[in-house]
């Protein structure tokens, strides 16, 4: 476990090893848009040190090091390299940091290098490159798609005890920490004129139309580095590189006022009014800058979304495709362009589109051999040719990879051309591409399915967009730049626009030519090896098959059954290829085939950003009584009671235990005299010339005739029959009442008494608003408390039984001029007071009364003792108020008014709530009288099976009362009031206890009251 | 869902409490049992727009009336509820 | 009707040849003209009906018409708990049934749904939630439920994990019971579906009931997108569209649609044994098999038939999940997803018969749908079969709520995004 210091920075101490002798980075090329050369980063992988600079990825530093080995795959443990260049990544999947900030199941592809990074392969024993579990490769035959729901059912104890625990041992990815996360997160809001997702071209342009336009731009990027796609191809844009332009936009957005850039930041969420985007503000440093969050939550709140999230690459489907070292082509060429990184040294690029000849031409400009281009298109172009000729590549055309070879790597790989010959390449890097899927995931957040495009075969966004959202970019479905500048500059000037700016087009640069012709290759027929279509949860192309022969052909189904797209990349590289091969079994169409619903979020997001600061001490807020410092210097526990923190009792050196103290204080207030911080009662003062007639319909007693300077004590019901709250409710003056609820029910009885006087009753002239926070409050009771009242009183208050008897209130001023508010209210049954002055006179007060009690004995008390005083009045409380009761269950049945329509009166005369066998308030007390008392036990009785059956109610409080010597308790008991004497058992079988109760009245301390008029 | 209060303008729904069916009416003390029934337990809970009660709670204590489609999510009008309750039920005496 | 039986034997013969020996675990049924029983609803329950139907009544001319996949509804968007640690009699002994059967499940249905009863543990944050948690259990034992109250110190023995130093509301105890568990949600109704199939009960996708006929106060069949289908006796188990589909019988019920949403977490090696809840605020907690966190929270408390929720519940949900568990921190949400609930008026559900002659009413299932599935199937059988009630049912009528019987565990009233 961690402790807080480790959330502050600490020095990473350079390695003592000087910079010569790090580790070679062999497959580093000379050029690199994105690197910094100059900048080396220490870095170990499975313990083993390597380097790297700043600008890479953990993946582009591996492969720089010539590391192409780096997990296994979820069901069996196939050896699995680097597929990708971005959150798609399904293979590369590594434990990141370690300690209390380990953070399994980190794709290499999108952790930035730190000095000092440390990652782990995971899900393999003992090493990466001997795992045993590896042995599930050679049983694959059996380990098909859901396999283990045909078995592990005999005998049916063997579940639990021997086959799930091997499941769950083999299952499973990354470890979690199992420490608590040293690290801060937090959350903001923010609004904006237009909010664009994605900052590569079209983003940019969108970008750069809205804010010329002047309105309020939030820019969120994925990664690190502004630029998409531009940062990993070759371009020109306007006469120059593609580069140069990137530098040129992001100064000009930088430069302008109203332009929040958030790199690192992923919009993972479109929910109602609000997106949700978390910045990755420290992850790629080695622990969080100082005062700064690990993680960052935004809610941007934008009147226009324009959502330029790109599109990701489909790998091909053949046998055996996922050897490392065989790479999604697109990926490639961002590991030589962006990374400066060769990828492999000898390379086969397979593809179906003419896209992907650009990899052909990288490699080989930055000096990587080109085996062969293997185009699965009969015919391609003359460019094409042109390409794979320059690059010395042997082209294919017509022809497949049927066969790959390597174990830990790619060795080579054996393409069948159109007349079924077989040539044989060596090779260790394998660029694969199958045409580009649009990141529509954000365009159905709500709902919209992505609609099917033979002709781009593709999914497209839905027709019915979230409100607000627009689509430019490739993820339209149009993956050319200039279509994307066009696109991003149409869509930014027109969110602008929208959103109430005057906008005109900018001019869109020219940029070179390019194609990205494609003819769809679900899958590679009649090759070798399993053609894997979910890298990580090893779904093959004969798994679906499998489910569509076993009738699981709806493609949710399909997902569920084989897993398809439930791996930690949530499909993105899997689900069109998988629900293209379910569509081509069915021997449906795609379109009519279907997709699954994309939901959020997008990428992974952690709890912890989610949760922001409301963890341990600060998960919710605490709300403090205006006594708090005074009872915290008197040694005070504190209780939690829902959000307030309350003097549980005060005890005394010496003391046991809280019932030794709660026992000493009860009795002092018996007597003596006590003090109690009541303030977390609710208090709602309600004024108008009707606040008396509300008062009737809300209380099911009459307060109409209720004189001014009384109080009475009322009970409320919900309009459903059972009590919703209790509380006296004192008359200030013939307008103004104030209302007192229970702590628990402060909060809803002030929204009900709006909900009555805005909503049932709205004709009524009547205002009122909740002062619980304005006012503190303390009980001083005991037969000593007229003296300290009278101590505090200003001259003029008479306080004489006569002049002030119980039941009064008043108005008056105290210690010299303080207003305050006096009742004679008792919880206790003793002579009591409630004293209530402005909230930040509370502890004053508090305070003063102790002083001025000292020669009384007087003696603060807390809740426990509070409990004690009201179980032996048999006063009902929250557990009596459970929700649950009626007014008569709890012996308040005769203050329902027969007069007059109150809120619950109707319903209140439902059969099951008038019924006689309905459990009814009793006080009861052991028979052995040693015996100690529990709540929750269960009322049987004496010669009775314990069976539900026979069961009669339950305890609800208990006490252990000084004034009786002896336990006591209420319950609530079939037929209670006519069982007064009659014993039966509390049983509590959960804490071993079985005990003989004797029924009595729930008063068992001066039934006649004759304390509290004293 | 952001809510436009009347009084307070526009604010995330995280700020008000639901409380259901706007359409529901509290039925004269004198009605039939099954009256009340109706009134305290069965709703139309229609798959579309909905008339609903909401209580500005972290903001001006107002009720609302607002109309919204449940299955969208979307809101088209916002409305006191104390006007919406007095223009259908006028003041009597 | 193929009526292989799944075995390892034949798993592992399956094995030699490809997997391609596999017939389909259903077969896609075209509609008949007429049934002795429709059950609208191809979820866990409605395909439990039909199955206890056919195994426990003999009635096999039984059609389950559903509008979208087979387990397209909560059976498949939950979080997989079973537990029978109820409170109140109305409720225990149903749920408790339903526990019986969820432990001889796989061997009736011959169908793997990975029952396992890891324990679920409800914590407590007071010495008044640990008096409730009591009386609970102390419920719970008298009806012959297993129920244990566990002190602090046994609590963090099972799970060191928790935040018991630092929390804003300290774990006291918890109640917990060794019986409860969790279970792989979709292959219940695939399991109920293919051993409905193999007695002779109709799967018919893909078809949505548009109305209900009725014909002199007695209902006759559905319409449907594939036109009028006739029956006998109709089941009405499509939760969550409960008063949508009974609104087409004339029918007003006291339930609300509303939202739940539920998440999991990426895939990690197994620590986190049993299911556990949060006492200090509503969110509970598992390790799939697979490895995967699932957990989830309150409802998002509006009236909504859309199948995703928002961002405010999705941060109460983590937060909790935070101060439970501060180490969740750097584990991931891979997924969330919204189901639509019926929430009754008092948070307990109905299975009862309606005013309409004939028409059956399984509703109201609120959060605890997924863990009855098996009785509520098994109790809403014996009441279409036998039109009454099944013993552990009876509690769960339609006119409690006008009766004034209400089955309210937490107290709430009738108010459903309170329950």
């Amino acid at each position: 476990m961690s402790t807080a210091s480790e959330t502050f920075p600490r020095e990473i101490a350079a390695p003592a090893a000087a910079v010569s002798t790090r580790p070679a980075q062999p497959f580093r090329l000379a050029e690199a848009a994105g690197v910094d050369r100059k900048n080396l980063l220490d870095f170990t992988f499975d313990g083993q040190r390597y380097s790297g600079h700043s600008g890479d990825t953990l993946a582009s530093a591996l492969l720089a090091s010539g590391v192409r080995l780096v997990g296994r795959s979820f069901k069996y443990h196939r050896p699995r390299g680097i597929l990708s260049a971005g959150p798609e990544e399904p293979n590369a999947i590594v434990e990141l940091r370690d300690g209390a900030r380990r953070e399994p199941n980190t794709r290499a592809t999108v952790a930035e290098l730190f000095q000092g990074l440390t990652a782990t392969s995971q899900n393999r024993w003992p090493s990466l490159r001997f795992d045993v579990m590896g042995v599930n490769q050679f049983v694959a035959p059996i380990l098909a798609a859901g396999f283990y729901y045909k078995t592990f059912m005999w005998p049916a104890s063997f579940w639990e005890k021997v086959y799930e625990p091997l499941i769950r041992r083999a299952a499973g990815l990354g470890r979690a920490s199992g420490s608590h996360d040293p690290d801060h997160y937090e959350k903001t809001t923010t609004h904006c004129d237009v909010l664009v997702i994605g900052a590569g071209p079209a983003g940019l342009m969108a970008a750069l139309a809205a804010v010329r336009a002047g309105a309020r731009v939030v820019l969120c990027e994925e990664d690190f580095l502004l630029g998409g796609r531009l940062l990993s191809e070759r371009r020109m844009i306007g006469n120059r590189s593609a580069l140069e332009w990137l530098r040129e936009a992001e100064a000009e957005l930088r430069a302008a006022p109203e332009c929040r850039i958030l790199r690192r930041t992923s919009v993972f969420g479109v929910f109602d009014g609000a997106y949700g985007a978390v910045e990755r503000v420290g992850d790629h440093l080695p622990v969080p800058p100082m005062f700064q969050p690990r993680q960052r939550l935004w809610r941007i709140i934008a009147k226009r979304h324009v959502l330029c999230a790109g599109s990701l690459e489909r790998p091909l489907v053949f046998g055996d495709n996922d050897r490392p070292g065989v790479m999604l082509a697109g990926a490639v060429r961002t590991y030589v362009n962006r990374f400066g990184v060769a990828p492999g040294r000898r390379a086969v690029v397979f593809a179906n589109n003419d896209d992907a000849a650009r990899t052909v031409a990288d490699l080989a400009a930055a000096g990587v051999a080109v085996a062969a281009l293997v185009d699965a298109r009969a015919e391609v172009t003359p460019e094409i040719s042109r390409i794979a000729e320059a690059a010395g590549a042997k082209l294919l055309a017509g022809a497949r990879i049927t066969e790959t070879r390597g174990r830990l790597a790619l060795r080579g790989a054996v393409v069948t051309d159109a007349a079924g010959t077989r040539h044989n390449f060596d090779c260790d890097l394998l660029a694969m591409s199958g045409g580009w899927s649009p990141t529509v995931h954000l365009t159905s957040h709500h709902g919209g399915k992505p609609v099917w495009s033979e002709a781009k075969a593709a999914f497209l966004p839905p027709s019915h967009l979230p409100p607000g959202m627009a689509v430019a970019g490739a993820a339209t479905g149009d993956p050319l730049l200039a279509d994307c500048l066009a696109s991003g500059a149409q869509a930014g000037a027109e969110a602008a626009r929208l959103a109430g700016f005057q906008t005109s087009l900018p001019a869109i640069p020219e940029t070179d030519g390019e194609s990205a012709e494609l003819q769809p290759l679900w899958r590679v027929r009649g090759g070798k090896g399993k053609a894997f279509v979910d890298f990580q949860n090893d779904v093959a192309a004969s798994d679906v098959a499998l489910a569509q022969r076993e009738g699981f052909r709806a493609v949710e189904h399909l997902k569920r059954y084989t897993t398809l797209g439930m791996a930690t990349d949530q499909g993105k590289t899997s689900n069109v290829n998988g629900l293209a091969l379910m569509a081509e079994f069915n021997e449906r169409t795609i379109a009519q085939t279907g997709t699954t619903t994309f939901r959020p979020p997008y990428t992974p997001v952690s709890v912890g950003v989610l949760a922001g600061r409301h963890r341990g001490h600060e998960f919710r807020p605490t709300r403090l009584t205006p006594t708090h410092d005074w009872a915290t210097e008197q040694g005070a526990v504190f209780v939690e009671t829902g959000p307030w923190l309350r003097a549980q009792y005060f005890p005394r050196p010496g003391e046991a235990d809280w019932l030794v103290t709660a026992t000493r204080e009860a009795r002092a207030v018996r007597e003596a005299v006590g003090l109690c911080d009541v303030s977390t009662l609710g208090k709602i003062d309600i004024q108008g010339p009707d606040a008396a007639v509300l008062l009737d319909r809300v209380y099911a007693n009459n307060f109409a005739s209720l004189p001014i300077g009384r109080v009475r004590y009322g009970v409320m019901l919900r309009e459903d029959g059972f009590v919703m709250d209790d509380g006296t409710t004192a008359r200030l003056a013939g307008d103004r009442f104030l209302m007192t609820t229970t702590t628990a029910n402060a909060v809803s009885v002030s929204r009900h008494l709006d909900f009555c006087s805005q909503w049932l009753w709205p004709e009524l002239d009547v205002q009122m608003i909740s002062v619980t926070e304005q006012w503190a409050q303390i009980a001083v009771a005991g037969p000593r408390s007229r003296a300290v009242i009278e101590g505090v009183v200003d001259a003029g208050f008479d306080i004489s039984n006569a002049a002030f008897p119980y039941m009064s209130c008043a108005e008056l001023t105290i210690c010299g001029g303080l207003k305050a508010r006096l009742f004679r209210i008792s919880f206790s049954g003793e002579l009591a007071y409630e004293l209530a002055v402005p909230a930040r006179y509370g502890d004053a007060l508090m305070r003063r009364l102790m002083e001025i009690g000292k020669p009384l004995g007087v003696t603060p008390y807390g809740i426990e003792a509070l409990g004690v005083l009201r179980v032996e009045k048999g006063h009902p409380a929250g557990n009596e108020l459970s929700g649950q009761t009626t007014a008569a269950d709890i012996g308040l049945g005769r203050m329902m008014s027969k007069t007059k329509d109150f809120i619950g009166k109707a319903m209140a005369q439902r059969a099951g709530l008038t019924a006689t066998d309905r459990p009814v308030l009793v006080g009861i007390r052991p028979w052995d009288r040693a015996a100690r008392l529990r709540a929750g036990a269960h009322f049987l009785a004496r010669n009775v099976e314990n069976l539900a059956a026979n069961d009669e109610g339950y305890v609800t409080s208990v006490a252990y009362s000084p004034a009786l010597g002896h336990w006591i308790g209420l319950g609530l008991l079939q037929r209670g009031t006519e069982r007064l004497g009659e014993v039966v058992r509390a049983y509590d079988p959960v804490r071993g206890g079985d005990l003989e109760v004797e029924i009595v009245s729930p008063v068992l301390v001066d039934p006649t009251g004759d304390r509290l008029r004293g | 869902m952001r809510i436009i209060c009347p009084l307070c303008g526009e604010r995330g729904a995280e700020e008000f409490v639901y409380h259901g069916d706007a359409t529901v009416r509290r039925p004269h003390p004198d009605s039939s049992a099954e009256t009340w029934n109706a009134y305290v337990h069965l709703r139309d809970n229609p798959a579309g727009r909905h008339s609903e009660l909401w209580y500005h709670a972290a903001g001006c204590h107002a009720w609302l009336v607002v109309e919204r489609d449940v299955r969208t999510h979307e809101i088209f009008a916002v409305t006191l509820a104390q006007d919406v309750a007095l223009a259908r039920r006028p003041v009597t005496a | 009707m193929a009526k292989t039986r799944y075995s390892i034997v034949q798993v592992l013969a399956q094995a030699f040849r490809g997997q391609r020996g596999w017939a389909p675990v259903w077969r896609d049924a075209e509609p008949k003209a007429q049934y002795d029983v429709i059950i609208v609803g191809g979820g866990g329950h409605g395909l439990a009906t039909a199955w206890y139907l056919a195994s426990q009544h003999g009635i096999t001319n039984v059609a389950v018409v559903e509008k979208g996949y087979l387990g397209s509804g909560n059976v498949g968007r939950n979080t997989t708990i079973i537990r029978s640690n109820y409170l109140l009699p109305g409720n225990v002994p149903f749920y408790e049934h339903s526990l019986k059967l969820w432990e001889g499940l796989e061997q009736d249905i011959n169908y793997n749904a990975m029952v396992s009863q890891r324990g679920v543990l409800n914590l407590c944050h007071s010495d008044a939630q640990r008096d409730a948690y009591a009386r609970r259990g102390n419920a719970m034992r008298l009806h012959g439920v297993d129920a244990e109250l566990l002190d602090r110190d046994a609590v963090r023995r099972m799970y060191p994990f928790f935040d018991y130093d630092s929390a804003r509301f300290p774990i006291v105890g918890g109640l917990l019971q060794p019986r409860g568990g969790s279970v792989r949600h979709d292959a219940v109704a695939w399991g109920y579906a293919r051993a409905a199939d193999q007695r002779g009960v109709d799967l018919i996708q893909n078809c949505e009931v548009t109305g209900i006929r009725v014909e002199g106060g007695r209902a006759v069949g559905v319409e449907t997108g594939r036109g009028f289908i006739g029956a006998g006796k109709i089941g009405l188990a499509c939760a969550g569209n409960s008063s949508r589909v009974a609104a087409m019988a004339g029918l007003r019920l006291p339930i609300e649609s509303h939202v739940l949403q539920a998440f999991v977490s990426e895939g990690l090696k197994p620590f986190f044994d049993g299911v556990v809840t949060y006492g200090a605020g509503h969110f509970y907690v598992s390790q799939s098999d697979k490895g995967g966190l699932v957990f989830g929270g309150d409802i998002d408390g509006y009236n909504s038939y859309a199948q995703r929720g928002n961002l405010p519940v999705v941060e109460d949900v983590c937060e909790s999940g935070m101060a439970l568990m501060p180490g969740m921190g750097r584990l991931r949400v891979l997924r969330q997803w919204g189901g639509i609930m019926d929430m009754s008026m008092d948070g307990s559900p109905i299975i009862d018969r309606t005013p309409v002659d004939g028409l059956y009413l399984n509703a109201g299932w609120c959060y605890g749908g997924f863990k009855a599935t098996p009785a509520s199937g098994w109790c809403f059988a014996h009441l279409i079969a036998r039109d009454e009630p099944h013993e552990v049912a009876k509690a769960l009528r339609l006119d409690r709520f006008a009766q004034g019987y209400p089955i309210d565990e937490r107290g709430a009233g009738a108010q459903p995004n309170l329950h």
